[in-house]
């Protein structure tokens, strides 16, 4: 008993002490997208490292959730994977792109296919094109091998596509590298994959003729890629601790951070 | 007298620990009892037992959500008596044979190499069978892919022929030689002796091995995960298909809401199947106490 007092002391001693050398504390409390998670938590992370006084918290609460919550003040930064809607930018939300996240559409490396287009892609996945001879390839049917419901990479593949609650799938896998060993096995599948996850055991295929690459996601001409959003509210100032961790989110600094947790920094 | 004194005193303290252990146990029992039904009645109360237990579209995303749980509860009964009937048969006829044929030392090397089967990691399986069984399966059967309800009973019934060999043996083993010497002494030869004596004597034994073997089946969720496809549809044998154990598991990390509230009550439902098994293999095992 008398020990954990001791420490308990001790502790909050070292956190005033930290707090009076100049160091800011406080809390960043962020919600929205759960296809941001890997991003925000690896940010949430070095942020905190550095800054020993701020907690980052996170909500995965989806992208429209964390828009309403940034706008009703009930977070400071509300996290959204896709751009914000005009009139979302007119009652006031400000979007600053941190990242774009990059889904290449993966193939065996034996298939002579090399190129789909968006409409084929998502034709393929609803079932509409089944066999790879109707998009240039051999006679065999196409097998569709996806991720499971609520997983990130799935919700943006099927948003970018437009093929929501559409996917015939042939099998619904629980992480990327089960993704990529199943398509590796097979000559005849297609699967979708975070473009930095992506391995020589499979062939990434050019959509509508642009490879996948950090380039083509930022210049927008890979069009299989959604932006990671960060909303503020105009004329509302974030507190100083907030305004911390988004000026370093933001950051050159960060950049190597974000392309570690997979998707494409904006900046740098 | 002081020395009697404290020697009893010291078993009283024994018998204390040894209770508050064996309490323990049925603590964690009843507390995971307790928390599964507490979590899992109240979706099962806002879809429907009815629309719960017998719907046929699983889409607990989709912007209108459907829960409805029949091709998981058939896949997974399905897929276990496809493992029995695959892995019985074979586990069955090697017990007999390391238990009354086999020579000392086939015996012993079979029987550690089924202790190594038995300690084989699920994810092991899974990934064998996910990168061999798989694949083999896509060109032997020529269908464009291989994950699928066959794969998954095939690891199955892999995964289950431990505890039914050795199980069976035990119990075979536990048969009174005079009973054997006897059926010899007529002239019966060994065959008969232990096909028509031996395994009837040791039945209840060789059930209560097929009642575990369903078991395991049944809660398997790693390996089955990596071979099956895991998506909602009605059984068939060479679909791609959902087991209960997967469909919890598949959708654990990422649901929320009502979402999550329903894989709890699949994850009772599941409870459910595995009491009644043991319900079968005390049945089973008190049988052969009776007797």
């Amino acid at each position: 008993m008398k020990k954990s007092v001791s420490i308990l002391v001790a502790a909050l001693a070292a956190v005033t002490l930290l707090a009076g050398c100049g160091e800011t504390s406080g809390s960043v409390s962020t919600d929205g997208s759960t296809s941001m998670e890997s991003v925000i938590g690896a940010l949430g992370e070095a942020f905190m490292n550095e800054n020993s006084g701020i907690d980052v918290t996170y909500n995965p609460t989806g992208s429209g959730s964390g828009i309403t919550a940034v706008s009703e003040g009930r977070c400071d930064i509300g996290l959204s994977s896709r751009s914000l809607k005009g009139e979302e930018k007119e009652s006031g939300l400000v979007e600053t792109v941190l990242a774009y996240d990059g889904i290449a559409i993966i193939v065996n490396p034996e298939n002579p296919v090399s190129d789909l287009s968006l409409e084929d892609i998502a034709a393929i996945y609803t079932g509409e094109i089944t066999n790879w001879s109707e998009v240039g390839g051999n006679d065999a049917k196409i097998v569709l091998i996806g991720r499971e419901a609520g997983s990130g990479t799935r919700d943006g593949f099927e948003s970018i596509t437009g093929t929501e609650e559409l996917c015939q799938y042939r099998q619904e896998l629980t992480s990327t590298g089960d993704v990529i060993a199943t398509v590796s096995q097979n000559p005849d599948a297609i699967g979708y994959a975070s473009l930095a996850a992506v391995n020589e055991d499979v062939k990434a295929l050019t959509v509508d003729g642009i490879a996948p690459s950090e380039d083509t996601i930022k210049d927008g001409s890979y069009v299989v890629q959604r932006p990671f959003v960060l909303v503020t509210k105009d004329g509302t100032e974030l507190s100083e601790a907030a305004q911390r961790f988004f000026d370093y989110a933001t950051s050159a600094e960060a950049a190597s951070v974000i392309s570690a947790a997979g998707a494409v920094p904006a900046v740098g | 007298m002081n020395a009697k004194k404290k020697k009893r005193l010291f078993e009283n303290i024994i018998h204390a620990i040894f209770l508050v252990l064996g309490l323990l146990t049925v603590g964690f029992v009843l507390l995971i009892s307790v928390y599964l039904v507490i979590s899992g009645i109240p979706a099962i109360r806002e879809i429907g037992i009815a629309d719960f237990l017998f719907g046929k579209t699983w889409a607990s995303t989709a912007a209108e959500p459907k829960y409805g749980i029949l091709p998981f509860i058939l896949t997974s009964i399905y897929g276990t008596a496809g493992a029995i009937l695959v892995g019985v048969p074979v586990g069955f006829f090697t017990a007999v044979y390391l238990a009354k044929f086999a020579p000392v030392k086939i015996k012993k090397f079979m029987e550690a190499i089924v202790g190594i089967l038995a300690g084989i990691p699920s994810v092991v399986y899974g990934l064998v069978g996910m990168l061999v069984l798989v694949p083999g399966i896509r060109s032997l059967l020529n269908v464009p892919d291989g994950a699928s309800l066959l794969a998954a009973i095939i690891v199955l019934a892999i995964m289950i022929l431990p505890s039914i060999i050795k199980v069976s043996m035990t119990s075979l083993e536990a048969v009174p030689p005079e009973y054997e010497d006897a059926s010899l002494a007529l002239g019966a030869t060994p065959e008969e002796t232990y096909f028509r004596v031996s395994v009837p004597a040791a039945k209840s034994g060789i059930a209560a091995a097929v009642v575990l073997g369903v078991g395991r089946a049944i809660g398997e969720a790693m390996a089955v995960m990596m071979v099956a496809g895991n998506v909602a549809n009605m059984p068939s044998l060479l679909q791609s298909v959902r087991f209960l154990t997967t469909a919890v598991a598949s959708e654990m990390s990422y649901s929320e809401g009502l979402q999550r509230q329903a894989l709890f009550s699949i994850a009772l439902v599941l409870f459910f199947f595995i009491m009644l098994i043991n319900a079968a293999l005390n049945f089973f095992l008190k049988r052969d106490k009776e007797k």
